[in-house]
Protein backbone atom coordinates (compact mmCIF):
# COMPACT_ATOMS: atom_id res chain seq x y z
CA UNK A 1 0.00 0.00 0.00
CA UNK A 2 1.25 3.20 -1.28
CA UNK A 3 0.94 6.06 1.06
CA UNK A 4 0.83 9.92 0.50
CA UNK A 5 2.25 11.97 2.79
CA UNK A 6 0.43 15.51 3.26
CA UNK A 7 2.07 17.94 2.92
CA UNK A 8 5.35 16.43 1.35
CA UNK A 9 9.05 16.33 2.57
CA UNK A 10 11.34 15.21 1.08
CA UNK A 11 13.80 14.94 3.84
CA UNK A 12 11.62 12.71 6.07
CA UNK A 13 10.45 10.80 3.25
CA UNK A 14 10.77 6.68 3.37
CA UNK A 15 11.04 4.33 1.21
CA UNK A 16 7.81 3.67 -0.31
CA UNK A 17 6.38 6.94 -0.10
CA UNK A 18 4.84 8.44 -3.29
CA UNK A 19 5.95 11.69 -4.42
CA UNK A 20 3.37 14.33 -5.05
CA UNK A 21 2.62 13.46 -8.71
CA UNK A 22 2.76 15.94 -11.53
CA UNK A 23 -0.02 15.70 -14.20
CA UNK A 24 0.46 17.48 -17.72
CA UNK A 25 -2.54 18.70 -20.09
CA UNK A 26 -2.60 16.54 -23.02
CA UNK A 27 0.10 16.48 -25.55
CA UNK A 28 -0.67 19.32 -28.70
CA UNK A 29 1.25 20.02 -31.71
CA UNK A 30 1.70 23.05 -30.25
CA UNK A 31 3.52 21.92 -27.30
CA UNK A 32 5.97 19.74 -30.07
CA UNK A 33 6.49 22.74 -32.03
CA UNK A 34 7.29 25.21 -28.76
CA UNK A 35 9.68 22.18 -27.46
CA UNK A 36 11.44 21.88 -30.51
CA UNK A 37 12.17 25.38 -30.26
CA UNK A 38 13.15 25.95 -27.02
CA UNK A 39 15.21 22.53 -26.58
CA UNK A 40 17.12 22.95 -29.98
CA UNK A 41 16.46 19.54 -31.02
CA UNK A 42 14.88 20.19 -34.64
CA UNK A 43 14.37 16.56 -35.52
CA UNK A 44 11.62 16.93 -38.06
CA UNK A 45 10.23 13.23 -36.67
CA UNK A 46 8.75 15.58 -33.97
CA UNK A 47 7.27 18.39 -35.54
CA UNK A 48 6.94 17.44 -39.41
CA UNK A 49 4.11 14.80 -40.20
CA UNK A 50 5.34 14.08 -43.58
CA UNK A 51 8.81 13.35 -42.39
CA UNK A 52 7.56 11.30 -39.53
CA UNK A 53 5.02 9.37 -42.31
CA UNK A 54 7.80 8.83 -44.30
CA UNK A 55 9.93 7.09 -41.29
CA UNK A 56 7.24 4.99 -41.23
CA UNK A 57 5.74 6.15 -37.79
CA UNK A 58 2.06 6.98 -38.76
CA UNK A 59 2.76 10.82 -37.42
CA UNK A 60 4.61 13.08 -35.29
CA UNK A 61 6.15 11.57 -31.81
CA UNK A 62 7.06 13.59 -29.23
CA UNK A 63 10.21 14.34 -27.67
CA UNK A 64 11.73 11.63 -25.10
CA UNK A 65 13.35 14.11 -23.82
CA UNK A 66 10.15 16.30 -23.32
CA UNK A 67 8.94 13.27 -21.02
CA UNK A 68 11.76 13.78 -18.66
CA UNK A 69 11.23 17.23 -18.54
CA UNK A 70 8.31 16.68 -17.13
CA UNK A 71 9.88 14.01 -14.78
CA UNK A 72 12.40 16.45 -13.95
CA UNK A 73 9.74 19.05 -12.66
CA UNK A 74 8.59 16.25 -10.59
CA UNK A 75 11.42 16.21 -8.91
CA UNK A 76 12.10 20.24 -8.50
CA UNK A 77 9.13 21.00 -7.43
CA UNK A 78 9.88 19.33 -3.89
CA UNK A 79 13.57 19.51 -3.74
CA UNK A 80 16.20 22.24 -4.39
CA UNK A 81 18.00 22.25 -7.86
CA UNK A 82 21.39 21.71 -6.23
CA UNK A 83 19.96 18.80 -4.40
CA UNK A 84 19.82 16.68 -7.56
CA UNK A 85 22.85 14.22 -7.89
CA UNK A 86 21.95 11.66 -10.77
CA UNK A 87 19.17 11.48 -12.82
CA UNK A 88 18.27 8.93 -15.24
CA UNK A 89 15.65 7.55 -17.46
CA UNK A 90 15.26 4.76 -20.26
CA UNK A 91 12.20 5.80 -22.99
CA UNK A 92 9.59 3.28 -23.71
CA UNK A 93 6.92 4.09 -25.35
CA UNK A 94 6.12 6.82 -27.87
CA UNK A 95 4.16 10.21 -27.18
CA UNK A 96 1.99 10.72 -29.19
CA UNK A 97 -0.62 14.12 -29.87
CA UNK A 98 -3.18 13.55 -27.28
CA UNK A 99 -1.29 11.73 -24.87
CA UNK A 100 -1.90 13.05 -21.37
CA UNK A 101 1.25 12.27 -19.56
CA UNK A 102 1.38 12.39 -15.73
CA UNK A 103 4.55 11.72 -13.64
CA UNK A 104 4.81 10.14 -10.61
CA UNK A 105 7.50 8.73 -8.23
CA UNK A 106 8.03 6.77 -5.27
CA UNK A 107 10.85 6.86 -2.71
CA UNK A 108 12.75 3.98 -3.21
CA UNK A 109 15.57 3.84 -0.19
CA UNK A 110 17.63 6.57 1.96
CA UNK A 111 21.18 5.79 2.14
CA UNK A 112 24.84 6.75 2.54
CA UNK A 113 26.92 7.30 -0.53
CA UNK A 114 30.53 6.47 -0.87
CA UNK A 115 31.55 9.70 1.06
CA UNK A 116 28.94 9.15 3.95
CA UNK A 117 26.39 11.97 2.77
CA UNK A 118 22.63 10.76 3.43
CA UNK A 119 20.79 10.37 -0.34
CA UNK A 120 17.34 9.38 -1.37
CA UNK A 121 17.12 7.29 -4.36
CA UNK A 122 13.87 7.92 -6.17
CA UNK A 123 12.12 5.98 -8.97
CA UNK A 124 10.68 8.23 -11.26
CA UNK A 125 8.19 8.07 -14.73
CA UNK A 126 5.93 9.20 -16.81
CA UNK A 127 2.67 7.24 -18.37
CA UNK A 128 -0.25 8.25 -21.03
CA UNK A 129 -3.67 8.72 -19.60
CA UNK A 130 -4.20 5.04 -20.83
CA UNK A 131 -1.04 4.05 -18.50
CA UNK A 132 1.52 3.02 -20.97
CA UNK A 133 4.55 3.89 -18.92
CA UNK A 134 6.39 6.28 -21.65
CA UNK A 135 9.80 6.64 -19.60
CA UNK A 136 10.85 5.32 -16.56
CA UNK A 137 14.20 6.24 -14.30
CA UNK A 138 15.53 7.01 -11.16
CA UNK A 139 17.08 9.80 -9.45
CA UNK A 140 19.20 10.26 -6.34
CA UNK A 141 18.90 13.02 -4.35
CA UNK A 142 21.18 14.58 -1.77
CA UNK A 143 19.33 14.97 1.99
CA UNK A 144 20.45 17.62 4.19
CA UNK A 145 23.41 16.27 6.71
CA UNK A 146 22.76 16.63 9.92
CA UNK B 1 25.25 -1.29 -39.70
CA UNK B 2 27.41 1.35 -37.85
CA UNK B 3 30.74 0.21 -37.79
CA UNK B 4 32.20 -0.04 -34.34
CA UNK B 5 35.19 1.06 -35.49
CA UNK B 6 33.58 4.64 -34.64
CA UNK B 7 33.72 3.79 -30.85
CA UNK B 8 36.20 6.17 -29.36
CA UNK B 9 34.94 8.78 -32.10
CA UNK B 10 35.10 12.64 -30.62
CA UNK B 11 32.77 15.66 -31.58
CA UNK B 12 34.78 18.75 -31.59
CA UNK B 13 34.81 20.81 -28.01
CA UNK B 14 31.35 22.58 -28.29
CA UNK B 15 31.50 26.27 -26.00
CA UNK B 16 27.92 28.11 -26.12
CA UNK B 17 26.46 30.68 -23.39
CA UNK B 18 23.35 30.50 -21.45
CA UNK B 19 21.02 32.21 -22.59
CA UNK B 20 18.28 34.03 -19.86
CA UNK B 21 15.64 34.33 -22.51
CA UNK B 22 16.33 30.71 -23.65
CA UNK B 23 15.65 29.48 -20.42
CA UNK B 24 12.29 30.85 -20.05
CA UNK B 25 11.56 29.22 -23.35
CA UNK B 26 12.29 26.48 -22.10
CA UNK B 27 10.54 26.57 -18.92
CA UNK B 28 7.66 27.34 -21.11
CA UNK B 29 7.81 24.12 -23.01
CA UNK B 30 7.85 22.08 -20.39
CA UNK B 31 5.32 23.83 -18.70
CA UNK B 32 7.28 25.33 -15.63
CA UNK B 33 5.56 27.49 -13.55
CA UNK B 34 8.14 27.76 -10.25
CA UNK B 35 9.37 31.74 -10.38
CA UNK B 36 12.73 30.82 -9.50
CA UNK B 37 13.36 28.95 -13.34
CA UNK B 38 11.27 32.57 -14.69
CA UNK B 39 12.10 35.10 -12.42
CA UNK B 40 15.47 36.99 -11.58
CA UNK B 41 14.20 37.84 -8.36
CA UNK B 42 12.63 34.68 -7.30
CA UNK B 43 15.99 32.75 -8.61
CA UNK B 44 17.75 35.32 -6.60
CA UNK B 45 15.52 35.09 -3.31
CA UNK B 46 16.43 30.98 -3.52
CA UNK B 47 19.87 32.26 -2.92
CA UNK B 48 20.83 31.63 -6.98
CA UNK B 49 22.91 34.29 -8.84
CA UNK B 50 20.67 33.79 -12.01
CA UNK B 51 17.84 31.91 -13.26
CA UNK B 52 19.60 28.43 -12.90
CA UNK B 53 19.85 25.36 -15.74
CA UNK B 54 16.91 22.80 -14.79
CA UNK B 55 17.82 19.41 -14.80
CA UNK B 56 17.35 18.30 -18.72
CA UNK B 57 18.06 21.60 -20.22
CA UNK B 58 22.15 20.68 -20.36
CA UNK B 59 21.15 17.95 -23.40
CA UNK B 60 19.40 20.54 -25.22
CA UNK B 61 22.53 23.09 -24.99
CA UNK B 62 24.54 20.05 -26.48
CA UNK B 63 22.01 20.18 -29.61
CA UNK B 64 23.21 24.26 -30.45
CA UNK B 65 26.24 22.89 -31.82
CA UNK B 66 26.54 24.16 -35.68
CA UNK B 67 25.55 20.74 -36.91
CA UNK B 68 23.63 18.41 -33.80
CA UNK B 69 23.64 15.64 -36.47
CA UNK B 70 26.89 16.07 -38.64
CA UNK B 71 27.84 12.92 -36.19
CA UNK B 72 25.34 10.71 -37.41
CA UNK B 73 26.77 11.26 -41.11
CA UNK B 74 30.52 10.30 -40.00
CA UNK B 75 28.99 7.18 -38.19
CA UNK B 76 26.43 6.39 -40.71
CA UNK B 77 23.72 6.81 -38.99
CA UNK B 78 20.40 7.92 -40.37
CA UNK B 79 18.26 10.58 -38.88
CA UNK B 80 14.89 9.03 -39.82
CA UNK B 81 15.80 5.23 -37.81
CA UNK B 82 16.67 6.98 -34.78
CA UNK B 83 14.79 7.06 -31.23
CA UNK B 84 16.49 7.83 -28.07
CA UNK B 85 16.12 4.85 -26.23
CA UNK B 86 17.98 6.18 -22.76
CA UNK B 87 19.09 9.05 -20.91
CA UNK B 88 21.29 9.40 -17.72
CA UNK B 89 22.53 12.55 -16.27
CA UNK B 90 24.89 12.79 -13.50
CA UNK B 91 25.00 16.65 -11.59
CA UNK B 92 28.32 17.82 -10.00
CA UNK B 93 27.63 21.92 -10.19
CA UNK B 94 24.96 23.81 -10.92
CA UNK B 95 25.12 26.31 -14.12
CA UNK B 96 23.02 29.57 -14.28
CA UNK B 97 22.12 31.91 -17.06
CA UNK B 98 25.08 33.81 -18.13
CA UNK B 99 27.99 30.59 -17.84
CA UNK B 100 29.30 29.80 -21.15
CA UNK B 101 29.48 25.82 -21.12
CA UNK B 102 31.97 23.61 -22.91
CA UNK B 103 30.36 20.22 -23.98
CA UNK B 104 33.07 17.08 -24.99
CA UNK B 105 31.29 14.82 -26.68
CA UNK B 106 32.48 11.03 -27.33
CA UNK B 107 31.33 7.73 -28.68
CA UNK B 108 31.69 5.08 -26.04
CA UNK B 109 29.87 1.80 -27.31
CA UNK B 110 28.56 0.60 -30.47
CA UNK B 111 26.31 -2.84 -30.54
CA UNK B 112 23.49 -4.14 -31.84
CA UNK B 113 20.50 -6.95 -30.95
CA UNK B 114 18.22 -9.10 -32.59
CA UNK B 115 20.33 -10.01 -35.28
CA UNK B 116 20.96 -5.98 -35.86
CA UNK B 117 17.54 -4.93 -35.95
CA UNK B 118 18.28 -2.93 -34.11
CA UNK B 119 21.44 -0.70 -33.45
CA UNK B 120 22.99 0.85 -30.26
CA UNK B 121 25.24 4.33 -30.29
CA UNK B 122 26.05 4.94 -26.27
CA UNK B 123 27.59 8.86 -26.50
CA UNK B 124 29.07 10.36 -23.40
CA UNK B 125 29.17 14.42 -22.59
CA UNK B 126 31.37 15.90 -19.90
CA UNK B 127 30.20 19.81 -19.56
CA UNK B 128 32.43 22.40 -17.79
CA UNK B 129 31.91 25.82 -17.24
CA UNK B 130 33.76 29.08 -18.15
CA UNK B 131 36.17 28.49 -15.18
CA UNK B 132 36.91 25.39 -16.12
CA UNK B 133 34.80 23.65 -13.48
CA UNK B 134 32.85 19.96 -13.98
CA UNK B 135 29.22 20.55 -13.75
CA UNK B 136 27.66 17.72 -15.12
CA UNK B 137 28.22 14.52 -17.46
CA UNK B 138 25.28 13.36 -19.53
CA UNK B 139 25.01 9.92 -21.42
CA UNK B 140 22.73 9.21 -24.25
CA UNK B 141 21.87 6.23 -25.89
CA UNK B 142 20.32 6.15 -29.29
CA UNK B 143 18.31 3.00 -30.68
CA UNK B 144 18.54 2.83 -34.68
CA UNK B 145 15.62 0.88 -35.92
CA UNK B 146 15.67 -1.42 -39.05
CA UNK B 147 12.73 -2.91 -40.95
Amino acid sequence: MVKTLTPFDYTTAQPGDAWPALAMPPVARLTLALYCGASGDHNPLHVDSDFARAAGLGDVIAHGMLSMGYMGRTLTQQVPLGALREFSTRFLAMTRIGDQITCTAQVIARFNDAQGMPCLRVAVSAAGHNGEVKAAGEAIIALPSG
Amino acid sequence: MIDPCHIGYVSPPFTTEVERGRLRFFAKAIGETDPVYLEEDAAHAAGYPGLPVPPTFLFCLEMDRPAPYGWFDDLGIELPKVLHGEQSFVYHAMAYAGDCLTFAARVRDIYSKKGGLLEFVVQDNQISNQRGELIAEFTRTLVIRHG
